[in-house]
């Protein structure tokens, strides 16, 4: 009796720390006046100086644009290295893996100051060229971080994939008269489409999200992360709960279609399993 | 016969992952061994002397961060592990939900609640109890990280914890074992796994960390992740030194994980 109170009373406890400081952040974004711990009165007025905001809006813009070229690269790349180990003997396949563990273990400043070093010194190398050196540290450096940090992850999530499907699949449709290309296209990628189409959901989330590493090889340029950083740091403004607010239901309506179609996609399936048994 | 089958198509991530992954880590090394001029030196090292209770700090404060962890997220995944399937899918969502919100709003939210005239001192003071200072404080930092890290070790307890089957503990019961001890030779042995991993995910990030101690302490408590930051985008700008930071914080990092046996592949998977 008394664990079972205790129970409800931790869980309690625990849903509340993780969930009230959203909670009050959003509330607050609701607030007129600028205080975080006085609630004024009702206003909508920060999410119309939001949409204002010239340097949210350009940030938003970079994020954006920054996670679906990343991740688009990184996808590619990263599934063309899971075809490739796929064929590999053991000990190469090992030290690739290795290779590719580096970034996840590592802590995101060592990955963030170790790319910056990297960068500083080419800029320093091509000072020749002038004027290109210089723009190397920003737009490029950027995206090359981003998709430094999401390539292990296609690999990791795509390359299980490959392993779990029938070899006998490939091998069959060269014997059917497919060139190697076609093979691929045709009956391999099809087979490991899903996991490569979550690999690169998780490197758009994965880059939208990235503050430590994109803050050490932006240069002077402004990812969403990066702008909110810069935000916090200035006078306290009541834009940044406006911010939050309509990020997190971003995310809820993200994940609520998600599972729904899950969900859905589980259902289909059974419907199909009982039609086959019937 | 065999067909052949072209590796070739793995070359240019190995090319990626060599000159942006492994170069600037042997570019750290080189930094931390030479001087502005590029000669040898073992001055930036040496230099560490200087920062050794900044190390020590850092350590000390992930350390009980993680600790905390633990002790919150241990009951919680075993819960989690112990519910219908369905249930299951739905509270983890539940508890990883924050996660997806930016860290950084995260923290920021922390900063206005904790504040001397924020939401948490006005609700005690109803009570008559304080206020307190908590903003500008280690307990401030701690929590900012026992907040922003929780999740990373409910998802690998969890995961250990639902691969323990009930009749196992079950049978521990038939047998006569009360709490203590289904908890101590049953449960907690079978979770092994799950804890390493936990411990290695939440240390890593808590003792590297640089945003938590600024946002949270308002610059009174520095960090490595502090110190290594001022090195590169900072006032101090060293980057040599700043690389001997980062060198040092690698080891440490290295350490912890071969004393916890860092994560096997299966976790990784499981927390993407």
């Amino acid at each position: 009796m008394v664990g079972k109170i205790l129970k409800r009373v931790y869980v309690v406890l625990l849903f509340s720390f993780l969930y009230m400081p959203i909670a009050v952040l959003i509330a607050f974004s609701f607030n007129e006046s600028k205080s975080r711990s006085n609630f004024t009165g009702f206003t909508l007025d920060w999410y119309a100086k939001l949409f204002r905001n010239e340097a949210v809006l350009s940030a938003l813009l970079l994020s954006l644009v920054l996670a679906l070229v990343a991740a688009a690269i990184a996808t590619v790349l990263g599934t063309m290295a899971a075809v490739g180990i796929s064929r590999m003997k053991r000990g190469p396949r090992t030290l690739i893996m290795n290779l590719s563990y580096i970034p996840i273990v590592n802590p995101e400043i060592i990955t963030g100051v170790s790319l910056m070093l990297l960068f500083v010194v080419i800029k320093n190398l091509l000072g020749f060229l002038g004027p290109v050196a210089d723009n190397i540290i920003g737009l490029p450096s950027l995206l090359i971080a981003h998709v430094t940090f999401n390539l292990p992850y296609v690999l990791f999530m795509v390359a299980p994939k490959l392993r779990a499907m029938d070899k006998n699949l490939y091998d069959a449709a060269l014997d059917l008269g497919c060139n190697e290309r076609q093979a691929f296209f045709k009956v391999v990628l099809p087979e490991i489409m899903p996991a490569v189409f979550s690999a690169f959901l998780i490197c758009l989330t994965y880059s939208i999200d990235d503050f430590t590493i994109s803050y050490f090889t932006a240069g002077n340029l402004q990812t969403l992360p990066i702008a909110i950083y810069s935000m916090t740091r200035k006078k306290v403004s009541p834009e940044i709960n406006a911010l939050s607010a309509i990020m997190f239901v971003a995310i809820l309506a993200i994940i609520l279609i998600a599972n729904y179609r899950e969900a859905a996609g589980e259902r289909k399936k059974q419907k199909a399993a009982a039609r086959a048994r019937a | 016969m065999r067909v052949k089958r072209k590796k070739g198509v793995a070359v240019p991530y190995l090319a990626w992952m060599i000159i942006f992954t492994a170069l600037p880590l042997v570019l750290v090394i080189f930094f931390a061994f030479t001087n502005k001029d590029g000669g040898f030196t073992l001055d930036n090292l040496t230099g560490l002397g200087n920062y050794v209770s900044v190390f020590f700090l850092s350590l000390i404060l992930a350390a009980i961060a993680t600790v905390l962890c633990l002790v919150i997220a241990y009951p919680i995944s075993f819960m989690l592990s112990r519910l219908r399937a369905g249930r299951q899918g739905i509270l983890l969502m539940l508890v990883m939900l924050p996660m997806w919100m930016n860290f950084l709003l995260r923290t920021y939210a922390w900063m206005s609640l904790l504040e001397y005239n924020g939401l948490i001192n006005r609700f005690l003071g109803i009570f008559g109890i304080g206020p307190f200072e908590m903003i500008n404080t280690a307990g401030a930092v701690v929590l900012g990280m026992v907040y922003n890290y929780l999740p990373y070790m409910i998802l690998p307890l969890y995961t250990a914890m639902v691969k323990i089957s009930p009749s196992v503990i079950e049978a521990a019961e038939d047998l006569g074992a009360g709490f203590w001890s289904k908890l101590f030779r049953v449960i907690l042995p079978l979770s092994k796994p799950g804890i390493q991993t936990g411990i290695t995910m939440v240390f890593v990030p808590a003792i590297s960390t640089f945003i938590i101690s600024k946002m949270l302490s308002g610059g009174n408590i520095w960090l490595i992740g502090d110190l290594i930051e001022s090195q590169f985008l900072g006032n101090a700008y060293n980057y040599n030194l700043g690389s001997a930071m980062s060198l040092v914080l690698m080891v440490v990092v290295l350490l912890i994980m071969s004393l916890t046996g860092g994560f096997d592949q299966e976790d990784i998977e499981g927390v993407i």
